[in-house]
């Protein structure tokens, strides 16, 4: 059995701070601490190093579906970073948006899917292709079971 | 040492973020309403089509070479703007916003990490390109009049960055500008100039200070002249634009629209009315203003026979007031004045003024009592909580109608882009 415990949520739903709880929780004696929450705590702040370049998107199809990102998952693109093998980005590729793990090998470059339906693509010289932002986060919404 | 840093067609820009398919062809923005071209891509340009013509004269050739048309999209345009100016915090602790796409960095501080300003120009527009893929020109000058000089000849530059550093970039920036183009000279002066024989900025700036003076508009004319030769006279308001100076005592607040289509019915036009008012009465109360005046307006067609066309009619109040109830059953009962039956309105709008700080009016001595007073504040006061927290218009009087009656009237927006960074409803979406 897993011990739950309830906060309160902020009048503001969105940047959600939650109350953090400074001691562990033990049985027997409560901290006194407990009394003197620290400031809530900021899941924008906390998630996103680059807030000016950061954009939220819904992802459309399942391409990704085995890096767990799926059929209208929200993700948190960030323009800032640069990107690398082995990053999940969102690239143009011939003037549409596409989401996909980059890779890289030598003078090599392709774009991969999460997903055995999907094909590899690779990028050619005579493409046109940037990658417009590094995927950082994917919020994926559990569907209640009951 | 100042920049300017200036986004290029940046409406245009921003609907390209997104819809990567519309770089490289031509693309324009329409104004609210969908009444004339307000952005033009590079490529629309070329095509001949110019800024504010009229998008019913321009419809037929911008089919005939296939030009992408767009509503305009201001959630969009905003929070792009914002973040434009959040990277640009970057560089400058203090960037001066001056419209939605231009910003005035102050880059003395940058000059220990950049000993070549050419550098900090190009790391800036690289860094804006990045993180928002906003393309923006950068010009550096020592006076904000130059940098601004030196922002509209990056834009013909292959780095789109210009720094005005030494005399001899200075004088060879200033040889290049037509008078007309300084900025603060303007249509009123720039006749007078050419009148006179100065037709570039370097002309301007070799005449005597006392001549400015005399035919620049004084102080002003000074002042622009010493910044032309490089003397800073205008300092960086972070933060705020031209009202940066000082906070400018307003004198009216006024919320007016274009119809989509002309109304005749009072239904339609006082559900518009109602909705501005409430506009209006927002506005003051956000500023701790009430009005003693209430200035109705209504307009017929600007192209139709008979010329221009604009009727208003003035209600005093009796007591100065920035309750939405009391301004909006005012405002209606106006209307039933003002309106003819039968004639076809194409614009309306309220003005309210004779302000004054809310909370020292006199009491009528047949108007509710101080009790009933506090309570309709009371009331105003939740209400603009709550619209500030469940967004515009979530709790209105049922006088400004419902959003589906509204369609019947409120502007023209048949071609806007999805508000693909502020809205759940219309999110980007990345197949």
């Amino acid at each position: 059995m897993s011990l739950l415990h309830l906060y309160r949520l902020p009048d503001e739903p969105w940047p959600l701070p939650l109350p953090v709880i400074g001691s562990t929780l033990s049985a027997g004696f409560p901290s006194p601490a407990d009394d003197h929450l620290d400031p809530p705590l900021d899941l924008n702040r906390h998630l996103f190093r680059h807030p000016a370049a950061t954009y939220l998107a819904r992802v459309r199809g399942n391409s990704m579906l085995e890096a767990g990102i799926h059929d209208g998952d929200l993700i948190a693109i960030d323009r800032a970073l640069t990107p690398r093998d082995g990053h999940v980005v969102v690239a143009v590729v011939e003037g549409e948006y596409t989401i996909k793990r980059l890779r890289q090998q030598g003078p090599r470059l392709w774009l991969e899917p999460a997903n055995a339906h999907y094909q590899n693509v690779e990028i050619t010289g005579d493409m046109s292709f940037t990658v417009r932002g590094v995927v950082t986060h994917v919020i994926h919404a559990l569907p209640p079971t009951c | 040492m100042f920049a300017l840093v200036d986004c290029n067609n940046f409406y245009v820009s921003c609907e390209r973020v997104f819809q990567p398919q519309l770089e490289g062809v031509p693309v324009v923005v329409l104004s609210n309403n969908d009444g004339c071209l307000i952005a033009r891509s590079d490529e629309a340009k070329t095509l001949g089509f110019a800024m504010g013509e009229p998008y019913y004269q321009a419809r037929a050739r911008l089919q005939q070479h296939h030009v992408e048309v767009f509503s305009s999209n201001y959630p969009l345009y905003g929070d792009m703007s914002r973040r434009v100016t959040q990277v640009l915090t970057q560089f400058s602790p203090e960037v001066e916003v001056y419209s939605i796409d231009e910003s005035f960095l102050d880059l003395s501080g940058q000059l220990y990490l950049f000993p070549d300003l050419a550098d900090c120009a190009a790391a800036v527009r690289a860094a804006v390109r990045q993180q928002t893929g906003i393309p923006v020109c950068v010009g550096v000058a020592p006076t904000k009049t130059l940098a601004k000089l030196a922002n509209r000849l990056a834009r013909h530059t292959s780095t789109g960055v210009l720094v005005l550093n030494t005399p001899e970039q200075r004088a060879a920036a200033l040889a290049a500008t037509p008078v007309e183009k300084i900025w603060g000279i303007g249509r009123r002066y720039a006749p007078k100039l050419q009148a006179q024989n100065i037709q570039t900025a370097a002309d301007l700036a070799a005449m005597p200070e006392a001549w400015a003076r005399r035919h620049l508009g004084g102080v002003v004319g000074v002042r622009l002249w010493r910044e032309l030769r490089g003397e800073v006279c205008l300092a960086l308001h972070a933060g705020g634009g031209e009202e940066a100076d000082a906070a400018p005592v307003r004198h009216s607040v006024t919320c007016t629209r274009s119809f989509g289509r002309p109304q005749t019915g009072l239904g339609p036009l006082a559900e518009a009315m109602a909705t501005f008012v409430e506009r209006a009465a927002e506005k003051l109360r956000r500023q701790g203003l009430s009005a003693h005046l209430l200035t109705i307006i209504l307009g017929t067609n600007r192209f139709a026979t008979g010329g221009p066309h604009t009727q208003t009619l003035v209600l005093p109040l009796t007591t100065a007031t920035n309750d939405t109830g009391a301004l909006t059953k005012a405002a209606l009962r106006a209307l039933r004045q003002l309106r003819q039956a039968g004639v076809a309105y194409q614009r309306a709008g309220v003005l309210l003024s004779g302000l004054e700080p809310a909370g020292c009016a006199q009491l009528d001595l047949f108007g509710a009592s101080a009790k009933d007073q506090e309570q309709r504040q009371q009331l105003m006061t939740t209400l603009d909580a709550l619209n500030q927290r469940f967004g515009r218009s979530m709790v209105q009087l049922a006088a400004a109608g419902t959003a589906q009656s509204r369609q019947a009237w409120s502007g023209r927006q048949a071609r806007r882009s999805s508000a693909f960074t502020t809205s759940w409803d219309e999110l980007w979406t990345v197949g």
